[in-house]
């Protein structure tokens, strides 16, 4: 099928979790969005994959999933961390990083 | 507008190649809907929870995707280690931080939600006007060969990862075993105090001032259990200790011996009732008595 509707859809997606990393205060929110982002760029590199014959785009999409686990991984052992020192999980707080 | 029309062609008739697949055309109507409104969700709705639910709805749509295009890898590693690990994560931590924190709708910088509708906007363009630019004019080959090469789609990935992406697919181990252990340096806590062993827990039971068993339950047996009645002792006594501490504090205990007087006079009214009924069985008689 036409590859253009997929990259259409991919970008969609990607431009609404952008959307929501800048709106969402909520640090686990925001986290959900960089997840969306990063499902997007893969939804295009499986898109890409099909529309150039080789299997790369794949092999990329499946190491972006990778990266994508360490980073949740990491990412919420900071906010856990974060909320047990401030009690809040708010991305406005942790200005007061600065003791 | 030029880039706008050139993309509804690109969208129409597709770049040279597009076969038209009508089951393919279903599918993916169907799950881009949904997948688009799931991210929506996420971003609109106010309780973490429910965005987490959204985005695992759009996750497993983009799985569903990934297969209908010659992926079915990949769709299947989006459904075990998205769906199924990573939002899982995600729930589990939100359970830990507070399920029920919802967003204020406070904002804090002003004209911030405009100025995000503006970026999204502008974004999107930005990324469709480059994917019109990018597509007119290639050919779609389709990954029919590629797969067959090397008898399969598992295969084929097998093996670009482990030829011509080996470097990067050992990197990606070490990298792995840092986020573990990372997760664990970030979240472990020390403990104040050395854990007491159970000598030590022992000996100091039965310093003076502690109570060295049970301390009694709480309620007048057979009449009332709530925490706030103190137990009476076999003389008739209360054991203020049965009352939990902090209520004890805070004067919150019944008046025990009114009490036990009714309790007396209830008792005696029932042996009234089981002596009138001397006929019947006994055992009838005392169920009667405690209802």
């Amino acid at each position: 099928m036409n590859p253009t509707n997929y990259l259409v859809l991919s970008a969609i997606l990607f431009s609404i979790g952008a959307a929501g990393v800048l709106v969402r205060r909520n640090a686990i929110v925001v986290f959900m969005c960089i997840e969306l982002m990063l499902n997007a760029s893969n939804l295009a590199f499986v898109t890409f994959a099909r529309t150039n014959g080789t299997l790369d785009g794949q092999v990329v999409a499946f190491f972006v999933m990778v990266v994508a686990a360490a980073e949740v991984v990491i990412g919420l052992a900071i906010i856990v961390t974060i909320f047990r020192t401030r009690n809040s999980a708010s991305v406005d707080e942790p200005n007061l990083l600065k003791l | 507008m030029n880039t706008l029309a050139s993309l509804g062609a690109l969208v129409a008739e597709g770049p040279v190649g597009v076969t038209q697949n009508t089951g393919e055309q279903v599918t993916f109507w169907v799950c881009a809907t949904l997948a688009v409104i799931g991210a929506g969700g996420t971003v609109l709705s106010r309780k973490a929870v429910h965005s987490a639910l959204f985005i695992a709805l759009t996750m497993i749509n983009l799985a569903v995707l990934y297969v209908a295009q010659d992926a079915p890898f990949l769709g299947m590693v989006q459904v075990i280690v998205y769906t199924g690990a990573v939002m899982m994560l995600f729930v589990f931590v939100l359970m830990v931080v507070g399920v029920d924190a919802s967003d204020s709708l406070v904002e804090t910088l002003k004209g911030q939600r405009a100025l995000a509708g503006v970026a999204f906007v502008g974004f999107l363009g930005l990324l469709l006007a480059g994917i019109t630019d990018s597509l007119s004019g290639t050919t779609v080959v389709g990954l029919t060969e590629a797969n067959a090469e090397h008898g399969g789609n598992i295969q084929g990935i097998g093996v670009a990862i482990f030829t011509r992406y080996l470097l990067a697919f050992e990197v990606t181990s070490a990298l792995l075993i840092t986020a573990a252990v990372g997760a664990m340096v970030l979240t472990h806590r020390e403990r104040a105090e050395p854990r007491k062993s159970q000598a030590q827990l022992s000996t100091e039971r039965f310093t003076p001032g502690q109570h060295p068993v049970n301390k009694p339950s709480p309620g007048v047996y057979a009449r009332n259990n709530a925490v706030d009645m103190p137990a009476l002792l076999p003389d008739g006594t209360v054991a203020e200790d049965s009352v939990p501490g902090p209520l004890r504090l805070e004067g919150d205990i019944r008046d025990a011996d009114r009490l036990a007087i009714e309790e007396a006079e209830h008792l005696l009214a029932h042996e009234a009732v089981i002596i009138d009924s001397s006929g019947g069985d006994p055992l009838d008689a005392s169920q009667e008595g405690r209802e």
